[in-house]
Parts: C-alpha cells; structure tokens; sequence
C-alpha cells in the first residue's frame, strides 16, 4: 500500500521516510485516492495526488491558504461538480468502488459533509436534523433518528425543549453541532469537515474537537484545517500539502515530531503558511 | 492685503451652502407633498362618497344621487386575480430557472427580454390582448382584461425572484446537496423557502402595480354598468371607473370618480404596507 504515501513531486533528499514505518499498517482502507489531478479550467488544481483515509480514524488535511486541501476534499463526494468548469482525472475508491461511477445523491449520503461556516436551513432544529433522513426517504421513526444524531452531536440536552424552534436561535457553536447532527443523521460511513470551527470561538471549538474524536468509532472522519494544533490534537494521521501537491502522509504524531520533508518542517514550524 | 479670502467671499460660500441645502430640501419635500397632496384632493372630492353604499350597491343611473361601485371594486379583484393566476405562476418559475439553471447567455438573454417586456407602454399590451383574445372572441371580457395584466406582472415577478433566489448563500445549497438532496430536491425545498418572504412580497408589489393600470382595461375588459357574471362578460373595474366617471359632465359622476380613485389608492397603499411589514421581518435567511 505504498500509494498511501504522499508522492512528493520534488522528492526530497530522501532519506528518512522509506526507513519509517507505514502510517496505514494493520489499517483497512476506507477511501482510496488514486492519481488524482483537478483542473478549475486550465488551472491545475491538484497533481496526482494519491491517498489512502483508513476506516474509523480521523485523518487532517493541513497546508497553507490554496494548497488544494479544501479541493481535494469536496472531490471525495464530488461536491466539487458545482462548478461547471471542473475536471477530474483519477479514481476515488469507496470501498473499493469509484465514486465517480456511483449514483451521486447515494454516495452523498453515505459520504457526508459539514462545512466552514454553520449552514443551517431556514427551519426548526427538528427539520434540519430530519432533512437528510426525508429526502433519503428513510423508513423508521423520524424523531427517534433525530433524537440519537443530537444525543450523538452532543446537543440534546441544549435544544430537547426547543425542537420546534428556528435553528437560527442557535449560537454559532451549536449551530455547528447541529450541522453535524444533521450530516450523523443519515448514517455517513464518511464524513468531510472543511475547517468545520474557523468561524467559531476556542470554547465551542474545544466542544467540537472531542466530539469528533468521539465519533470515530462510527463514522471515519477527513478533517480540513489550517490550524495546526487543531490536526495535532485531534487527527489520527495527518497529510501535509503544499500548492496542489500531497507532500507527506503519516501518523500525526510521527508528521508533527519527526517530519520526513524538510517542507513539512519549515511548515509545521511556522517558517511560512 | 491677506492671502485668506476676506469676508465678503465668506458670506458668499455660505450663501451658496445655504442655498444648495435649502434646494435640495425643497425638493425632498415636494416629493412627500406630492403624494399627501394627492391624497388630500382624493379626500376632499371623495371622501364623502366612501361608504357603505359605495362598497355595497351598484351604480345609479344619470341624474339620481347615491349608489356606489360593488361591481367595479369585485371587477378589479377578478381581474387581478386572473392577473395573478398568469403572471405568478410564469413570473416565479420563470425566475427559479434563471437563478439556479441558466448559463451566463440564457440568464443574460431572458433578462434583457424581461426588461424589455417591463418597458412596454401598457396600452401596446392592451392592444396585444385586444387582437389575441377580444378580436378572437368577438367580445370583450374579464379573461382577456385579466390576461392583459398578467402579462405586465410576468416581468415584474420574474426579476425579483430571480433577485430574491440569488441571495440565498451558496452555503445552503450546499448544506442541502451535500445530504444527498437532488438539485430540483434542494431549490424547491431549501431555497425558495428560504426566499418566499421576498417572493411573497415581490407578487404583492407586482399586484398593486398592475392595479392602477387603465389602458390595457379600455379595450379588454371594457366596462359593465351592471354585475359582470362569470369571466367571459365585460367588466367595470376602479381605474376604468375614474376614466369614464371622471371625463363625465355629470357633478355626482365626478364625486364617483374621485371616490373610486380614493379606494384604489387606499387599495395600493394597504398592499405596499402589507408587503413592506412582511419584509421588515426580515427574509428568513440571513447572512
């Protein structure tokens, strides 16, 4: 599974990474980027980038403003075809299955997504949790569905009273647990986070963090950030990028204290970005 | 002799200060007065004639005082009815598929046809609904006056919706699509509620637009001294009533006509009202 690690374009001396262990040993794959490139036009987004996202753990996306990350994260559930000009070469394997052969409303249910800034639908909290379920046509109890997705989001206990209220009376924070709530509420086996707390305070970013390394078990989990401490404290593994290439993929810990590219040091060490 | 100006050039600029304020002033008031003075000579010459009887019974003949305009304040509700019926349904669908599928030449071609189609004199419309539907029917009536309006109301609703939609975030859409929502699925359950406030407001302002409209009336909907059956007679309604009442040489004609057009404004005035208090709280979108 050697297509896990980030192929660098310009190798650099490459001395430590062959030596270093395999971040994906004893992992099973979830999603499997094979040779991607991106185009917004003529404009070459993203090179061949090749990425293994292992099952139930949570894997961050870092770089600078523009390095592609957000790019290559819309791709995993073609969010990306909003935009007419587009192209796409490469697979994406879900399971072994390319998402680009895939019916897309299905594989967007099973590849959830929550995003930068809170989105809420102009409804109650109650119908923004139960909008996926409804469009997906779900068979069981609405409310109970509901019910466990904002037990599982941690905000339960904060709006049972308030269900039929506007989600819009939410504060910031809450409104992001409500977004994932809503993303929980269809059962993802995946779910994309495009900087889900850059819009939000430290505290409700703290709230949200633990939430997501609690629901790994569950549902595996690519986060984008470009806050570093932010991929410190709560990724399993992390892979750096650097204008639209995938420098380097390893465990989070491994990345943070022994990076193998003198890029990713100069980096994590706040020598530019 | 100082390099500063002396004091005569002082007064002069503040002259000059004083009288571009007290220009621009004057003008902001005539504006106001305008309308309040508008509304006070409808008062004045009309005012009496609104009541009860005017709501209520139909009008009298020559000669005889008394009477009111049942028949031409129900016309013009049928009218704008039908109007509504046409113009709404093609206003706001038409709206949807310029803001969530037209490419950049459709959106821009349908745009300018709209513009264009809002530019034109109504009486042209009335004359287009003549020879479409009245020559075709041989007769005047309450469908092609209504089909008239409905026309100049396309337009109208068309652009604020499609205005309307545009400013829903792409977040939303977003936030719908990414849950596995269709395209259709999202704008339908997503957008244009988070847009109707704006919508809804759009229509009545549309509605109280075509209401004062005369022209298109004259030769389609005509007028009726009488109760106008159904929708396939010829009907009074308020703007042609203060045309023929108004030109009349009859005094208690004139009153009429001057009554008419008081509820007509009041009419419009309510609606605008209605619409603006409904957009004050704000569409429900925000950001």
């Amino acid at each position: 599974m050697n297509a896990a690690l980030g192929t660098a374009r310009k190798p650099a001396p490459a001395t430590a990474s062959q030596t270093k262990s395999d971040p994906l040993a004893g992992l099973k794959p979830r999603l499997e980027v094979r040779s991607l490139n991106f185009f917004y036009g003529a404009k070459h987004v993203l090179h061949d980038i090749s990425l293994t996202v292992p099952i139930n753990r949570v894997t961050a996306l870092i770089g600078p403003s523009g390095c592609g990350k957000s790019t290559l994260l819309r791709t995993l559930n073609r969010m990306h075809e909003t935009v007419k000009s587009s192209r796409l070469d490469g697979q994406i394997l879900l399971d072994g299955e390319n998402v680009l052969d895939q019916d897309v409303t299905r594989l967007r249910r099973r590849v959830g997504m929550v995003f930068q800034r809170p989105n809420p639908f102009p409804k109650s909290i109650f119908d923004n949790v139960a909008y996926g379920l409804r469009v997906n046509g779900y068979k069981g109890s609405i409310a109970e569905a509901v019910e466990k997705s904002l037990h599982r989001a941690a905000l339960w206990d904060e709006v049972k009273d308030v269900l039929q209220k506007s989600a819009y009376a939410l504060s910031g924070g809450q409104q992001q647990r409500l977004c994932i709530a809503r993303a929980l509420a269809v059962e993802p086996e995946v779910m994309l986070l495009d900087e889900p707390c850059s819009a939000l305070d430290p505290i409700s970013t703290a709230k949200i963090e633990e939430l997501l390394f609690g629901l790994k078990e569950m549902c595996t989990m690519v986060i984008v950030t470009h806050n570093m401490q932010q991929a410190a404290r709560s990724s399993d593994l992390t892979a750096f990028m650097l204008e639209g290439h995938l420098v380097e993929f390893q465990t989070t810990e491994q990345l943070f204290t022994t990076p193998s590219d003198p890029r990713t040091e100069a980096y994590i060490t706040g020598r530019f970005g | 002799m100082s390099s500063w100006a002396g004091q005569t050039h002082r007064k002069f600029r503040k002259g000059v200060s004083y009288l571009w304020l007290s220009t621009t002033a004057l003008c902001a008031l005539i504006v106001v007065g305008v309308l309040f003075f508008i509304l006070g000579c409808l008062v004045w010459n009309g005012g009496s004639n609104v009541n009860l009887d005017f709501f209520t019974k139909l009008p009298t003949p020559v000669g005889e005082t008394g009477g009111g305009m049942a028949n031409a304040i129900v016309g013009s509700m049928k009218l704008l009815f039908l109007a509504s019926l046409v113009g709404v349904p093609i206003g706001v669908i038409g709206g949807i598929y310029m803001a969530e599928f037209g490419g950049k030449l459709s959106a821009f071609i349908i745009q300018y046809t709209a513009d264009l189609l809002n530019g034109v004199p109504s009486i042209v419309i009335g004359i287009f609904a003549y020879s479409l539907i009245v020559l075709r029917m041989k007769h005047f009536s309450t469908l092609a006056g209504g089909f008239a309006l409905g026309i100049m109301m396309i337009p109208i609703t068309l652009r604020s919706t499609e205005q309307f939609l545009r400013s829903v975030p792409v977040a939303m859409r977003e936030g719908a699509m990414a849950l596995g929502a269709s395209r259709w699925k999202t704008i339908v359950s997503v957008v244009v509620p988070a847009a109707y406030r704006g919508i809804l407001t759009a229509i009545l302002l549309a509605m109280a637009r075509v209401a004062g409209e005369t022209a298109p009336l004259l030769f389609t909907a005509l007028n009726n001294r009488f109760w106008s059956p159904g929708w396939n007679q010829p009907t009074a309604s308020l703007p042609v009533i203060v045309y023929t009442y108004g030109i009349s040489p009859y005094d208690d004609w004139q009153h009429q006509a001057w009554a008419a057009g008081l509820v007509l404004l009041g009419m419009v005035l309510l609606t605008n009202i209605i619409a603006r208090t409904v957009l004050a709280r704000g569409i429900s979108a925000p950001r």
